[in-house]
């Protein structure tokens, strides 16, 4: 293969090593989140190895689905978005290269060094500082493979997904780099370059921001590739697109004190958190309206195509989620559901529901297409795994909510003689059956993504890799 | 009380709130009277803005949902309305007045208020007299239940580390007066680590004499040999006879209690490590009448009295 030849195709094969190693993570975080679930359930499950026990599996499932399965999905589809709607090969094969190889080596190290029980202790941000160091390159070739695409871009206008990728690719930079600064140690050991109050303030405007855009922004820029592509309608409104963009990233910014409310952090820090949650409801919903409305004249679509479906249930989770999450962060409201499994559920309607399903949904368009074939090897399987993920999502959900409510409640409650109702084992006690239930949703998601796996895989085995040719510049 | 350390900063912060959530709004009308370039074509289809991308990305430009925009400009002027009446701009206290440790105070004057007569009641009877009361056991359980099961377990029988509170055997007295000082002041329990002094053969040989004060399995001639290093290095807490010590919280050797247990090889890493044990201070988390009831509450637990009424 000539310079020439090259230049005159995508580059897929970093996409298709992307796109493989999300439904490999997908699987691999999924199970260590059912793992963890049972163990809620059954504490003997960690069978007294320090290795197994909940405290150190549990970051391994966070930093497994985010960043893993997440993660390689946002690089699959942003790497193969931002190509095809720049009409343009990546920046760097070599470097594109990079950033597929560092990424997994990021992930092989944290699943290595989280079991063993090397943590900075900060939430998603728990891998030690040498993996930071690390990351901070994956990421900054990152940007310079992503903004160099969108530099050699044979298009004028820049399309809406791609905006949302840079504003993700951008601000996870300077957030992973700011929370992550540390002194360290040992080679294994580092102190935050913070103290205090402020460490919380700033570990929370990072991990909220992860949300903000690792979590939403990335995953809205797949929105606004795949939904008009599955649906074969234009996107619904471009001045929407517009508003709730500048918007959305603007005031994700200041969000984060509402991890912190009722805590050392100051009033005025606390009340500011509180409301641009509040402001932040209206841009989120946003773009859940120009993605639904994207389909408004082809509504029976969405009753024969199941990637449609994952597409258009995971908006409805996000909009779900988007307006838990402001009206979580009501002080009020915060007091009774905060440390709470309520917590847990908001989380999980977010990650199963929206991150989870769009992505599925993405790589069902995306596989078949990455290896020259029509559609996925069984269109039926993509269906079963529809009901099956929803069913689990539902249930998962719906428990904590009630397990959420109920132990917020129980540990306010106060009897006649001023004393607490409930102690805080009998709270642990009451949400057992939640937890079973928490468990079989999980189980039933898991199958879900398993049913995937198998089917990624009958269409990939006896395909070949795909090429796709750039298209001649457009003249207006 | 200003969070801040400079007048600039205060007002800095506050002009940015206010300017910050404000373009929120003025971005929104700007977006929303822009004119919407959006025509229909010919044949009622309508038409884009004209870009496209791989091959058949598109997008119209509909205008902006009117209820959509309505919930933005409400969160808005929720926002502002919030910031006056709350402190959150700068040191601007809000003209609400409201702090969330003044909620606390607040509450815990309410919740003193409406319980305070019943503790008062409580406060005035003396130990023994709340122990043969159900009505003050019962609070004192939940008391218990609430502040001591963590480390005492829920049916106060502790466990390796933490004292059995359900029985006789006590290591710092179990007169009321006794528990009362507990559990106002916390307790600090320090055995020295004996190791390095005594070398590895020794501190066996103690073990195997502080087993047979007990009536244990134990070899009769290092106990023989670990009675010399008893008797010097022992006795000043333990006591000659290994009785014990509540003045220091000595345990009593000659029992089957054992706080670390009464193997062999617990013994040997007690005598060479050491412990600390440590019970904290109640006296700035629990009343006095608080305190007071639990005391009759754990005073009763060893004597089997009205104890425990909700234990299945």
């Amino acid at each position: 293969m000539g310079p020439m030849q090259t230049e005159t195709t995508y580059n897929y094969r970093v996409v298709r090593q992307f796109a493989i190693m999300t439904v490999v993570w997908g699987v691999v975080g999924m199970l260590v989140g059912v793992f963890i679930a049972a163990q809620l359930i059954w504490p003997e499950l960690n069978f007294g190895l320090p290795w197994l026990s909940y405290g150190r599996l549990r970051p391994l499932h966070t930093n497994a689905v985010i960043f893993a399965f997440g993660g390689c999905a946002l690089f699959a589809t942003s790497y193969y978005v931002v190509q095809r709607t720049s009409h343009a090969r990546l920046f760097s094969d070599w470097l594109a290269g990079f950033t597929f190889w560092g990424w997994q080596a990021v992930i092989v190290l944290a699943a290595i060094t989280l079991p063993l029980g090397l943590s900075s202790s900060k939430e998603y941000a728990e891998l030690e500082w040498p993996i930071d160091i690390l990351i901070a390159l994956v990421w900054i070739a990152y940007a310079v493979v992503f903004f160099g695409t969108l530099f050699k871009r044979r298009v004028e206008h820049i399309y809406v997904a791609n905006w949302f990728f840079g504003a993700y690719i951008l601000t996870i930079a300077l957030l992973h780099i700011v929370n992550s600064a540390a002194v360290p140690a040992t080679f294994w050991k580092s102190y935050s370059a913070f103290a205090g109050t402020q460490d919380a303030m700033v570990q929370w405007w990072y991990g909220h921001n992860a949300v903000g855009f690792f979590l939403t922004a990335g995953f809205l820029g797949m929105m606004y590739y795949f939904i008009p592509k599955q649906a074969g309608r234009p996107i619904y409104s471009y001045r929407l697109s517009v508003v709730h963009f500048w918007a959305l990233i603007f005031t994700y910014m200041w969000a984060g004190p509402h991890h912190l409310h009722y805590t050392a952090l100051p009033d005025w820090a606390q009340s500011l958190g509180m409301v641009f949650s509040l402001v932040l409801l209206a841009p989120s919903w946003g773009g859940m309206i120009n993605g639904i409305m994207t389909l408004s004249g082809a509504w029976h679509k969405l009753r024969e195509d199941p990637i449609l479906k994952f597409l258009i249930v995971s908006l409805s989770f996000y909009g779900m989620s988007t307006f838990e999450g402001p009206m979580m962060s009501i002080k009020t409201v915060n007091a009774l559901s905060h440390y709470t499994d309520w917590t847990i559920g908001h989380v999980h309607s977010g990650a199963l529901g929206w991150v989870g399903l769009i992505t599925m949904g993405s790589l069902y368009y995306l596989v078949p297409r990455l290896f020259g074939r029509v559609e996925m090897y069984s269109v039926r399987a993509i269906n079963l795994h529809f009901w099956i993920a929803t069913i689990g999502i539902v249930l998962y959900i719906a428990a904590m909510w009630i397990a959420g409510v109920m132990q917020g409640l129980m540990w306010r409650a106060v009897s006649e003689d001023g004393t607490l109702t409930y102690t805080f084992v009998e709270s642990v006690k009451a949400s057992y059956p939640f937890y079973a239930i928490r468990l079989l949703g999980g189980l039933l998601y898991l199958a879900g993504m398993l049913i995937m796996a198998w089917n990624v895989w009958k269409t990939v085995s006896e395909a070949k890799p795909a090429e796709a040719l750039i298209p001649a510049p457009v003249h207006a | 009380m200003s969070q801040f350390t400079s007048d600039f900063w205060d007002v800095y912060i506050a002009v940015v709130s206010v300017v910050s959530i404000v373009a929120c709004a003025v971005f929104l009308r700007m977006q929303s009277v822009r004119k919407v370039s959006a025509k229909v074509e010919t044949g009622g289809a309508k038409a884009t803005t004209g870009h496209t991308w791989d091959e058949d990305l598109a997008e119209y430009n509909n205008p902006l949902p009117r209820w959509w925009s309505w919930l933005f400009y409400v969160t808005v002027i929720f926002s502002l309305i919030y910031l006056v009446l709350y402190p959150g701009l700068g040191s601007w206290p809000g003209t609400l007045g409201w702090t969330q440790v003044g909620q606390l105070e607040q509450e815990i004057a309410r919740a003193e208020s409406r319980f305070g007569p019943t503790y008062e009641k409580f406060a005035a009877m003396d130990v023994k007299e709340l122990s043969a009361d159900p009505q003050a056991l019962a609070v004192g359980e939940k008391l218990f239940l609430n502040n001591c099961a963590q480390c005492h377990a829920s049916d106060a029988r502790g466990s390796r580390g933490f004292p059995s509170l359900a029985d006789m055997d006590w290591l710092w007295g179990g007169s009321p007066e006794a528990i009362r000082a507990s559990i106002t002041e916390g307790r600090v329990g320090t055995m020295p680590a004996w190791g390095e002094a005594l070398g590895e053969q020794r501190v066996k040989d103690l073990a195997h004499y502080v087993l047979s004060l007990s009536g244990g399995a134990h070899d009769s001639i290092r106990a023989a040999r670990g009675q010399e290093d008893f008797a010097k290095t022992c006795v000043a807490c333990h006591g000659a006879q290994g009785k014990g010590n509540s003045a220091m919280g000595a345990p009593d050797l000659t029992d089957k209690v054992w706080l670390h247990g009464g193997s062999e090889e617990r013994i040997i890493e007690t005598i060479s490590k050491g412990r600390v044990d440590q019970m904290p201070a109640h006296k700035d988390k629990l009343s006095s009448a608080r305190i007071q009831l639990l005391t009759a509450y754990v005073y009763s637990l060893s004597r089997g009295g009205a104890a425990m009424p909700h234990r299945k």
